[in-house]
């Protein structure tokens, strides 16, 4: 940047007419001097009842100036000073009266509130919760319509959309789950072999990690997986539909969202967990058996014979099932916190992590309520 | 301002922007070529032409955000698209460009949305942006506004709170992006004025992209038509003179509605 002299200000008092002297280079690339320090300098002449300016040795001004000279005006009208604007620049003259007598719009109705009370908030909480209740019965009734549409093969969606996700949300996440599934395995084969070796029953390690596995982790795992990965993705996805007004041209066409949108990711999550599920299952029975083999040094065949005696069908119809239900909490989550997005990229952020934890939240707790009924019904 | 003092001015300003045999385009489609224009410092000028026909672009172009294909983008002698990243870098922090829909980053109040440039670029003291920022917003007509957020307020003021933002460095050309699509007539009118005072007291170079008829007859000084059939400009010059006078028929088509033969329609 060239050398520019930098802006200055002083006061020449000649009784009860002040003058302010500009001076130097007043742009917004320079350190402008602060409104205080001309306060500072006009608190010195009490006596003061009339400011001029003397601008001959400005070298240049912008903004920096303007929004100055407006603040000393302000200045100046609570001090019962006359402020002369006559000295200064015509431009600057002229923007500062832009400013002022340019219609302004007038004001809504928000206002910086003050900090709400404990017992506002409170309040305010319990009706935000009796209003997402509401939205989440309404989803839930919309979303039973379209699927009973789409059971009588009247929903309006396209196929083709139905393929990719079920391709996204299946295929896609074949490594990842398979990784998580392979180590959670091996995680739950150690713990089994440290424990068993006391007793010298090493073998059941196999029992241990095949019905944790069979029964609950390989559910477990593939959902909190897709939670992530394809549950965020809805959200983000629909969420930012919502923020370009994409769902109301679909409301406005007679199309619903709830069945060009929803139903079908519902139905490729519903499809996909379960054999995700399997498929996780498999893996981790693998990481098991690696452990097993390699620290506890059963033979591949033992272990894989001890597997097979300790597993049931009525173990893996459990697993299904909780896959089945897990896979409809992850849609649901996400194509919900989805449509409930606002219009903002701040909201499409919120509506990710909300459906992510809403989605590992109804996860745990049906895995515990699953639990019980495979229990109660005499499943497991 | 009449014609006569539209001419004159330019006649004398230095230019300010200067484009060599532009050609442009995405990937593998072309958009505009063999695009040669002066913008004089001070003009407010304005690129026209049908929808479709790359005005966007080629304000991108200018603006530093898409390099060209082949061709020279002169901002005050320094050629843009050789120059080095932080070279240019400096160059574009001297452009205010206000976006079709505003683009105010929405996670921020209006305050805020323009102090960010001020903190980013200068020393000022928080109470002085602020001070800034209040100013800008009543240049728009929406003083008292710093503390809501864009979602808060309706797509008109958020234009206006563009070219707010734009201004906030005061920037020495300001790119406007169809300002006036989706207003009203009265605030489109009125931001027409705007641009009209800003650069008679600030002396800013004004860019303006639009097809409004009214809105180039008011404010243009010098102007180019872009044509999408030919994918190339068809005219430089004073709108009103174009209409009068272009050899063009398809400009002159243009700058009356179709209706090429009538004379007075502004």
């Amino acid at each position: 940047m060239t050398d520019t002299p930098p802006p200055t200000v002083h006061l020449h008092s000649d009784g009860e007419q002040v003058t302010l002297v500009l001076g130097g280079s007043w742009r917004l690339d320079q350190r402008l001097p602060r409104l205080l320090r001309a306060e500072r300098l006009l608190a010195q002449v009490p006596a003061a009842t009339r400011l001029r300016f003397d601008t001959a040795a400005l070298t240049g001004w912008d903004s920096g100036l303007v929004t100055f000279v407006a603040g000393l005006e302000q200045l100046c009208r609570t001090r019962g000073i006359a402020c002369d604007v006559d000295g200064l620049p015509a431009g600057l003259r002229k923007l500062l009266e832009l400013a002022r007598s340019l219609p302004q719009t007038g004001r809504g109705g928000h206002a910086m509130q003050p900090a709400p009370s404990f017992l506002t908030r409170l309040g305010g909480d319990a009706l935000d919760l009796i209003q997402s209740t509401g939205e989440i019965m309404e989803f839930f009734g919309e979303g039973t319509l379209a699927f009973r549409r789409f059971l009588l093969g009247r929903a309006r969606f396209k196929h083709s959309d139905l393929w990719l996700i079920m391709q996204e949300a299946g295929a896609d996440a074949l490594p990842i789950v398979g990784l998580v599934s392979f180590l959670v395995g091996m995680i739950l084969g150690y713990i089994g072999d440290q424990q068993l070796a006391e007793f010298g029953a090493q073998i059941y390690v196999a029992d241990l990690v095949g019905l944790a596995t069979v029964i609950q982790m390989g559910a477990l795992v593939t959902a909190i997986v897709l939670a992530g990965r394809t549950g965020a993705a809805f959200a983000a996805r629909i969420g930012t539909m919502q923020v370009n007004e994409e769902i109301d041209a679909l409301r406005t066409l007679g199309i619903s969202p709830m069945e060009f949108l929803v139903l079908p990711r519902m139905l490729a999550l519903i499809a996909m967990t379960p054999l995700l599920a399997i498929y996780a299952d498999l893996l981790g029975i693998l990481g098991g058996a690696f452990v097993g083999t390699v620290v506890g040094g059963i033979t591949l065949s033992a272990y894989l014979t001890q597997t097979q005696l300790a597993i049931g069908w009525n173990h893996i119809i459990q697993g299904l099932i909780a896959a089945t239900v897990y896979g409809a909490i992850v849609a649901a989550s996400g194509c919900l916190r989805g449509m409930q997005c606002g219009r903002s990229a701040a909201a499409v952020g919120e509506a990710t992590t909300s459906a992510v934890v809403t989605a590992i939240v109804f996860i745990v707790i049906a895995a515990a309520v699953l639990t019980i009924i495979f229990d109660a019904v005499g499943l497991s | 301002m009449s014609d006569a003092e539209h001419e004159a001015g330019v006649a004398s300003a230095p230019v300010h922007i200067r484009l060599e045999g532009i050609s442009l385009g995405y990937g593998e489609t072309l958009v505009q070529r063999d695009l040669t224009f002066d913008i004089h410092r001070g003009d407010v000028f304005v690129i026209m032409g049908g929808s479709g026909c790359g005005k966007s672009t080629v304000m991108r172009c200018v603006t530093g955000l898409l390099a060209p294909w082949s061709g020279r983008v002169l901002l005050g002698g320094e050629s843009l698209w050789q120059l080095s990243a932080a070279r240019r870098n400096t160059l574009m922090r001297r452009n205010g460009v206000m976006y079709q829909s505003g683009a105010l980053w929405s996670s921020m109040t209006l305050e805020e949305n323009i102090c960010l440039p001020l903190e980013q670029y200068t020393r000022l003291a928080p109470e002085q942006m602020r001070a800034i920022a209040e100013y800008k917003l009543a240049l728009v007509g929406l003083a008292g506004y710093g503390d809501h957020y864009p979602a808060e307020i309706s797509g008109g003021m958020r234009k206006r709170v563009g070219v707010a933002r734009a201004m906030a460095l005061d920037p020495e050309i300001l790119f406007f992006d169809e300002p006036s699509a989706g207003l009203d007539p009265l605030s489109a009118r009125r931001l027409d004025e705007l641009i009209l005072e800003l650069r008679d007291s600030l002396g800013t170079t004004m860019v303006v992209i639009t097809h409004e008829l009214d809105s180039i007859f008011t404010i243009a000084d010098d102007a180019v038509f872009l044509d999408a059939d030919s994918k190339t400009m068809l005219a430089t010059g004073n709108p009103h003179a174009l209409r009068d006078h272009s050899p063009v028929a398809q400009v002159r088509a243009f700058l009356t509605r179709g209706e090429a033969d009538i004379d007075a329609v502004a």
